[in-house]
């Protein structure tokens, strides 16, 4: 295992831990607010100090990276869910219009600078976690059908494909019996890839209001709020800002990880 | 090296100029830009706070301390039944445009701001006007239907400003007034720049020009500030970074008092607030201090009504709402909500709302209570909860100078509905004698205050971070103005 994949598992894994544990236990409770204890510093009962309402830093950031993660997650399972089918059936009809039809939709999706298209659908349809995490997984399904595609189409030429046709298999078949098991391994490289970007955008439109909606905690909005406190406090703005910060570098090193350890020519060469 | 020296020589000549420069024109930083410069068509505040004394005027005019002091009118004869003014105006006051203001002018604008089809956003304050007549060029008489305790004050405000019957056609991107500043130019999204009036009728202002620029943003305000490119901000939107202008000796920090009551405006006709004991039970749920402290970061003053607490007729009812959550949770029950409900909460962007909005939220929660909050543009809210009415709760400054009218009004948007009230109203504003008028007003602040008709939660306080030299700002705003008549640089 390479020390990127080390790094990358133990930053994200230090991050699922905090969300999870947030569900049974956090150091204080967030939804009272303690306003006379406002922005202390950190100490032993606070341990990474209070926000502008006296609320314990360290349980938003738990509670917050159980936002994070939740919306990322079923972003990224949106893009999966829509993009990998799209992407199996454009490769088994390769050439037709219907490979024709998805691909130039999909180009369509990416035309659009994704994080000003999810600022559009937010402002149109009400700021909450629900229409962020539809608006950033919309943005998911391009990425997963086009690299499905093109990791398919090599495949389709090659002869264990040839002999499943033979031995008269439908192209629906053949797309999840042999297509699917040999890109999972992309799949998860990218699934990481994207995580991290819906985290990114997670916390990017929360810092502007159209992410998740207070008392829901998010980092976006822990970075908002801190922004005109960085002279007088600068924890509360650190502390999201380094959240944000480890969390995104943690997967990303997953995902360059991932990639080395999965791919076996690369093993190969490594032994 | 070289260059460096050379740039340093530059930087430094430079400096110079802009200081010589800065000795006689200022910039001031507002809020919110004007939506347009007509004070008698349009509602916002900002529209007051550019234009206000500055380039118009009217009557009467508010001074920094909100008394009422001469303005074009020099001198007034109120009859002995108080229902006929006779005002004499100033000689020799010309508007920008170089024509006469007189008596014709005031006939006209006071005429135009109560007609049928005004677009003015206070026509109450002309309603009980019956007839203007012009008696001489510089002499006129207003006659009332009833006499009215508050008729001077009126005049006072920025929607009586006197315009001009040749002016009014592009008034509102191209003010003509009388006041010791000329309008120069409107660069929308960014500033607007006032020149002095030359022919100006009363004392010249020291300044020769002046420039209002628009920052809304808390963080784009600081730095304006703090990297000098303002020169005054009136209505600093971030009270936390006030101690830091403080502590910096290039700044001076004005807090005053405004005319804004601070409430938790509630929709009086939406269920379950229709119940005095929701309303009631709301208002012992909110803790004022933690809002104070918390969104505010303790500038504004509690009041348990709807009237500012540094007028003399202010009757203090913070006894009626104290913090109690028992007590609100028992309310509840007794109104049928033993389990509490869920409502919605809308705020528009100022801080005091949105960190408002949060700390209420967590309040309201604890007795049961439970807020979708939702955070909306000001033309969103305008239109959703001012025009609309389509909301449980909400959070906004009421601004204007004596606004306890607006509750004798049922269609506000708040539906406060109880005849009684608007009786006293009517007798009020008919009344001008100053110790029946303390009286009435003790009564009908303290009929809404015992009838939660909103949660009142503080007075709030305006401060204004200006350079250390800058002298003759407004330290409170009796109403929106930025008054620049006696603002001059120290030596």
């Amino acid at each position: 295992m390479s020390r990127n994949l080390i790094i990358g598992t133990a930053l994200s894994a230090l991050f699922v831990t905090l969300a999870a544990v947030s569900f049974l236990w956090t150091p204080h409770d967030i939804e009272t607010l303690d306003i006379p204890n406002k922005l202390q510093t950190p100490s032993g009962t606070h341990v990474l100090g209070t926000d502008h309402f006296g609320r314990d830093i360290l349980s938003m950031i738990m509670m917050g990276a159980r936002t994070s993660i939740a919306v990322a997650l079923v972003a990224v399972g949106i893009g999966m869910a829509i993009g990998i089918p799209l992407g199996l059936l454009a490769a088994a009809r390769r050439g037709a219009l219907l490979d024709e039809l998805i691909m130039r939709g999909n180009d369509l999706v990416f035309a659009f600078p994704s994080l000003v298209i999810a600022i559009l659908i937010t402002a149109v349809f009400g700021a909450s976690a629900v229409n962020a995490i539809i608006a950033i997984g919309i943005f998911n399904i391009p990425v997963f059908a086009r690299l499905t595609r093109g990791a398919a189409l090599p495949l389709w030429e090659r002869d264990f494909i040839l002999a499943a046709r033979v031995c008269g298999k439908s192209a629906a078949r053949i797309s999840v019996e042999h297509i699917l098991p040999n890109i999972t391994n992309l799949m998860i490289v990218q699934g990481t890839i994207q995580f991290s970007l819906g985290i990114l955008a997670e916390a990017a439109l929360s810092y502007i209001g159209l992410g998740a909606q207070p008392p829901t905690a998010s980092w976006g909005r822990m970075l908002a709020d801190a922004q005109t406190l960085v002279s007088i406090a600068p924890h509360t703005a650190l502390v999201p800002g380094f959240a944000i910060l480890l969390m995104v570098l943690g997967l990303n090193l997953l995902g360059d990880g991932l990639r080395d350890w999965l791919d076996p020519r690369i093993r190969v060469a490594r032994v | 090296m070289h260059h460096l020296k050379r740039f340093a020589a530059s930087t430094a000549i430079v400096l110079c100029g802009t200081t010589v420069l800065a000795q006689d024109s200022i910039t001031v930083a507002i809020q919110l830009e004007p939506p347009n410069l007509d004070p008698t068509g349009g509602a916002a505040q900002a529209i007051d706070s550019v234009l206000y004394a500055n380039v118009f005027e009217g009557l009467t005019r508010f001074a920094s301390d909100g008394s009422i002091i001469r303005g074009l009118a020099q001198s007034w004869d109120i009859s002995d039944d108080g229902t006929v003014y006779t005002f004499n105006l100033a000689a020799g006051v010309t508007f920008h445009d170089g024509t006469t203001m007189n008596a014709e002018d005031v006939k006209f604008s006071l005429d135009r701001a109560r007609a049928e089809d005004s677009t003015n956003a206070q026509k109450g304050l002309f309603a009980g006007i019956t007839d203007v007549t012009v008696i001489e060029p510089l002499s006129v008489q207003i006659i009332l239907d009833q006499p009215n305790g508050n008729f001077l004050f009126n005049l006072a405000w920025g929607d009586a400003v006197i315009v001009a019957p040749e002016s009014i056609e592009n008034i509102a991107s191209n003010p003509v007034g009388t006041g010791p500043f000329t309008f120069t130019d409107w660069v929308q999204g960014d500033r607007i720049e006032l020149t002095r009036n030359a022919d100006y009728w009363g004392s010249a202002p020291a300044l020769e020009s002046a420039t209002f620029r628009f920052i809304s943003d808390p963080t784009a305000a600081f730095a304006a500030v703090m990297a000098e490119d303002v020169d005054a901000f009136i209505g600093f939107p971030a009270p936390e970074n006030l101690p830091q202008f403080e502590a910096d000796p290039r700044f001076q920090v004005l807090v005053g008092n405004t005319e804004g009551e601070t409430i938790l405006s509630t929709n009086n006709k939406m269920p379950p607030f229709d119940n005095v004991l929701v309303r009631q039970a709301v208002a012992h749920a909110i803790d004022r201090q933690a809002i104070i402290d918390g969104a505010m970061f303790g500038l504004g003053t509690p009041i348990g009504t709807h009237f500012a607490p540094h007028h003399p007729d202010y009757v203090d009812l913070l006894a009626n709402s104290p913090h109690d959550p028992d007590r609100a949770r028992e309310l509840l029950a007794e109104a049928g909500f033993a389990d509490g409900f869920t409502t919605t909460l809308k705020l528009p962007p100022p801080s005091y709302a949105r960190r408002g909005g949060e700390i209420i939220a967590a309040q309201l929660r604890e007795v049961g209570i439970e807020t979708e909050i939702t955070n909306l543009e000001w033309a969103q809210w305008i239109e959703e909860v001012f025009t609309n009415k389509d909301f449980g709760l909400s959070i906004v400054s009421h601004t204007e100078p004596m606004d306890i009218g607006i509750y004798a009004n049922p269609d506000y948007y708040f539906q406060y509905d109880n005849p009684e009230f608007q009786t006293l109203m009517e007798k009020l504003n008919a009344t001008t004698d100053p110790a029946d008028r303390s009286d009435l007003l003790a009564k009908v602040q303290t009929i809404i205050s015992e009838d939660y008709v909103n949660g009142y939660l503080f007075e709030l306080a305006v401060a204004t971070v200006a350079k250390a030299d800058v002298q003759g700002l407004w330290v409170n705003q009796p109403t929106a103005a930025v008054d620049l008549t006696g603002v001059s640089w120290s030596e």
